[in-house]
């Protein structure tokens, strides 16, 4: 078991590393550089501001620096925000984009295997119908229209109330992040019921059910003991990759909400090229991701006596 | 990720289905739930610690304090080095210049209560209650350490060039002289004296802009390189102070006790307290009563119109073109293939019927018509003839055009054009109107920022959507764009008479003979088809009711809220 999850934090590494250098070349190679900007400036002082960012160097230099700093834990400096520390940006605004997503994926979570449950005891009657209608829904509308509709909504209620019940943008309290985190969990908790379901149907009818069930267990011992707790396999088993992407494609919802999350700066940097917060960000994110499905495959040992880690 | 197919074997029923829950279980969901929900509100509670913030009413009469909303973190506040519109902002209710902009637009005393310009030098008397935020007066030694650190070559600011009108200026910047060459001298503690490279008629304008505000040398160095990086980095001599600054989320300005003209200031505090730049969320921070001015764009109109909110609108002062590539390579190098692209041009059926944002008005010369001439303004001293579209002619030309250049018929040209959505429904426009009236395929090359940026500085164009924004009240931020030695002039279009024209437009003293000079340039940019122009930008917006005295402008802080108050 140690040694697994070592084997496979070297292997996440060697991923990392991988991740590093591709993004460091393509970001290269793209036409366009930070210091480019609506005034132009005299040859001199483009050859300062290289100088000031490293640019003047040749790329395998600045590679080979790049690497160097970032085994040590430095990003470098913003080029955009010029008296910011890449560091800083992932330190200060990660966190609420680790705020959001944890909030949606507990949302989507719970959602998704309640609804999940209810479909599959329900199958064929109403409440499936209804559920699964939603669920396409949920799957097939992009996060963008679900965040502008969030908003719209609330400006509607609060209109209609007569007081702010929750705030239209903004971040801070919890009446801030209530919203946004639903609207950002929507899409995976349509995902994970739809994956609950087939999951749960497919359990219903495997021989151990069969077998609790005529050893007459009630029907509730079976849902709880056999039936939900196999069936929730699959769910979590997504849930690592789901928790990188909700954290890491909250752009949109922070955007609409105006949340100083972390999402913005990723794609904010690819179009401004700023370089260190390019990598910086995609490092960053890349390990997380990384990271959490080694997490997820060593707690899949934890929940399943019968996966073996080797 | 496991894909598990959904279909149940038909010899079994579904599962615990059909059975229903009984009671007891019902109860021990009810438990389940409810130490779920407290799990949930833990959470949710364990999380509002971890994150600040939270902000206010649009306004606030009571505390003196408006709320509003800000395209995003300001990048640069140290002005030395600052560019950007953000930055500008957040420095023009923060700092102060020599000279400033009063609410009608006319320049009155900021740190200088007196000046006199010449020929050949400048001299600016300082008040003695000018003030830092720590107490310590302004000096025109903060001047002369400021203006000296934009012109450094290390300090590599992009607006150096606005400095160049100081005598030795230029060459301090691309490093042929020392420092203290640049022509700047604190005469005492109180007078600033300025000499200059040539005759600089609009220097009282120029001074007006943030690069040369002051910065006081010893808090700088203090700051050991940390200068502006945060609000405990800055010192401040303007109406208000940064009172907190949460990157990427909010900053918090509140009124300067120690601004010697603080009786001026009516509001206590104007709280940023949403950065965004999505249009649609401001309109509905808006809506919901939390932001005080917020922006409109086409696709939120209709919706204003219907509330039939008070719709103001001003000219921010941009001027938008069609920009041609005068490379030797290039097709567009030919007059008579630009004048066929020019003279079938409509602008009014271009921002009347396609852009259809009200405060555009249809472009005609590069000199938009807010700018101010000898007595009055220069557009109404020099009008430009700007005949209907006449496609016969543009036809007439084209043949003439692809004589010379021994082309087979109507040539395809490349229009390099950013990723707005204005950007890319303006370009398809003129894709069919070309194609329509003179036969001509545009190909249309969308780009980001940057890259757009790169293409036009590498010349991979044969028409540009480009524009120009004013840096100072005098036509000069526009007459010397197209000029052979300006960087900007991204086309490579040269013409010695225009330059000619430039130069005695830039060092005359007489103003007639300048705005004549002007109307030269204004008038070669059109007969030689240098650029076709578009549209003069408007904004169009909405504010809250009770805010007053809000003022919008072209050139200099924009929205200035210094002035506002709560009615």
């Amino acid at each position: 078991m140690f040694l697994y999850a070592v084997k496979r934090l070297i292997q996440g590494v060697v991923t990392v590393w991988f991740i590093a250098t591709a993004t460091f070349f393509a970001m290269h190679g793209v036409p366009g550089d930070p210091l480019m900007n609506d005034k132009a400036v005299l040859p001199e002082i483009r050859a300062n501001l290289e100088a000031r960012y490293g640019l003047d160097k040749p790329i395998h230099v600045q590679y080979w620096i790049y690497l160097k700093n970032m085994a040590s834990g430095d990003f470098g400096i913003s080029f955009t925000q010029q008296n910011r520390e890449v560091n800083d940006i992932i330190r200060e605004h990660f966190k609420v984009s680790a705020t959001l997503g944890i909030l949606a994926i507990v949302f989507a979570a719970f959602g998704g295997i309640l609804w999940g449950a209810l479909t599959a005891l329900y199958r064929n009657r109403m409440p499936d119908i209804v559920i699964m209608f939603m669920v396409i829904l949920g799957i097939s509308v992009p996060g963008f229209v679900f965040a502008a509709l969030g908003q719209l909504s609330v400006v509607e209620i609060n209109d209609w109330l007569g007081f702010t019940l929750f705030p239209v943008a903004g971040w801070g309290t919890v009446q801030h992040m209530i919203v946004p985190s639903m609207v950002l969990g929507l899409g995976t908790m349509a995902f994970l019921t739809r994956l609950m379901r087939s999951s749960m149907l497919e359990i219903a009818n495997s021989d151990f059910i069969r077998t609790a069930r005529s050893k007459g267990l009630p029907v509730t011992r079976i849902l709880r003991k056999h039936q939900l707790r196999n069936a929730i396999l699959p769910v979590i088993t997504v849930l690592g990759p789901s928790v990188a992407a909700i954290t890491t494609g909250g752009f949109v919802v922070e955007l609409v909400f105006a949340i100083p999350g972390l999402g913005r700066y990723f794609v904010q940097a690819v179009q401004q090229s700023d370089y260190t917060v390019i990598m910086g960000t995609t490092v960053f994110y890349g390990a997380f991701l990384v990271f959490m499905v080694i997490v997820v495959d060593v707690l899949y040992g934890f929940v399943d006596p019968r996966v073996r880690l080797e | 990720m496991t894909e598990i197919a959904d279909t149940p074997s038909p010899d079994v029923p579904g599962g615990a289905a059909g059975t229903g829950l009984d009671i007891r279980s019902l109860g021990q969901l009810l438990y389940m739930g409810a130490i779920g929900f407290g799990a949930l509100a833990l959470l949710l509670w364990a999380l509002a610690q971890w994150n600040e913030g939270g902000a206010g009413e649009a306004v606030d009469a009571v505390t003196g304090t408006i709320t509003l909303s800000l395209f995003g973190e300001p990048p640069q506040l140290d002005s030395t080095r600052g560019t950007d519109a953000v930055s500008f902002n957040i420095l023009g209710h923060t700092m102060e210049g020599l000279l400033r902009y009063d609410a009608d637009n006319r320049l009155v005393g900021g740190v200088a209560e007196r000046w006199q310009i010449d020929d050949a030098k400048a001299t600016f008397w300082l008040r003695p209650d000018a003030r830092w935020s720590n107490g310590e007066p302004i000096t025109a030694h903060d001047f002369v350490f400021a203006w000296r650190k934009v012109l450094d070559p290390l300090n590599a600011s992009e607006y150096a060039f606005i400095l160049y009108g100081l005598k030795n200026a230029e060459a301090v910047n691309r490093g042929e002289m020392p420092l203290e060459s640049v022509a700047v001298f604190a005469l005492d503690d109180r007078t600033l004296e300025v000499h200059l490279e040539r005759p600089v008629p609009y220097f009282d304008k120029l001074v007006a802009f943030a690069t040369y505000n002051p910065i006081n040398q010893a808090f700088y160095e203090s700051r050991e390189g940390r200068y502006a990086a945060d609000a405990d980095d800055l010192l401040f001599n303007g109406p208000f102070t940064i009172a907190s600054w949460v990157h990427g989320a909010s900053i918090r300005l509140e009124k300067n006790e120690r601004y010697w003209d603080a009786d001026r200031i009516r509001l206590n505090a104007i709280d940023y307290a949403y950065f965004t730049t999505d249009s649609n969320a401001i309109i509905n921070l808006f809506k919901d009563g939390k932001t005080a001015l917020a922006g409109l764009v086409a696709e939120n109109l209709d919706d204003a119109l219907q509330r039939r909110w008070r719709i103001k609108r001003f000219s921010d002062g941009a001027v938008f073109f069609m920009e041609f590539n005068h490379r030797e390579d290039r097709l567009t190098r030919n007059y008579h293939l630009r004048k066929a692209i020019q003279v079938v041009n409509d602008s009014p059926e271009l921002v009347y019927r396609v852009i259809k944002l009200p405060g555009n008005l249809p472009g005609a010369s590069l000199f938009p018509v807010w700018l101010k001439g000898v007595d009055g303004y220069f557009r109404q001293e020099y009008p430009l003839a700007d005949p209907p579209p006449d496609d016969d002619l543009g036809r007439r030309h084209l043949a003439t055009a692809i004589d010379e250049l021994d082309l087979d018929g109507p040539p395809t040209l490349v229009m390099l054009v950013g990723d707005s959505p204005t950007a890319k429904k303006q370009a398809e426009y003129y894709q069919n109107v070309y194609k329509q009236k003179l036969g001509i395929d545009i190909k249309i090359d969308a780009q980001i920022f940057k890259q757009r940026l790169a293409k036009m500085t590498a010349g991979d164009f044969d028409i540009v959507m480009a524009g120009w924004g004013p840096d100072y009240d005098d036509p000069m931020t526009f007459a010397d764009l197209f000029a052979s030695w300006n960087e900007n002039n991204r086309g490579r279009y040269s013409n010695a008479e225009l330059d000619e024209a430039v130069d005695i437009a830039r060092s005359s003293s007489d103003p007639a003979t300048r705005m004549d000079a002007m109307a030269k340039v204004q008038q070669i940019l059109y007969d030689d088809a240098v650029i076709v122009v578009n549209y003069e930008r408007g904004s169009v917006y909405v504010s809250h009711p009770r805010l007053k005295g809000v003022v919008r402008r072209a050139v200099g802080t924009d929205p200035d809220y210094t002035g506002a108050w709560i009615d």
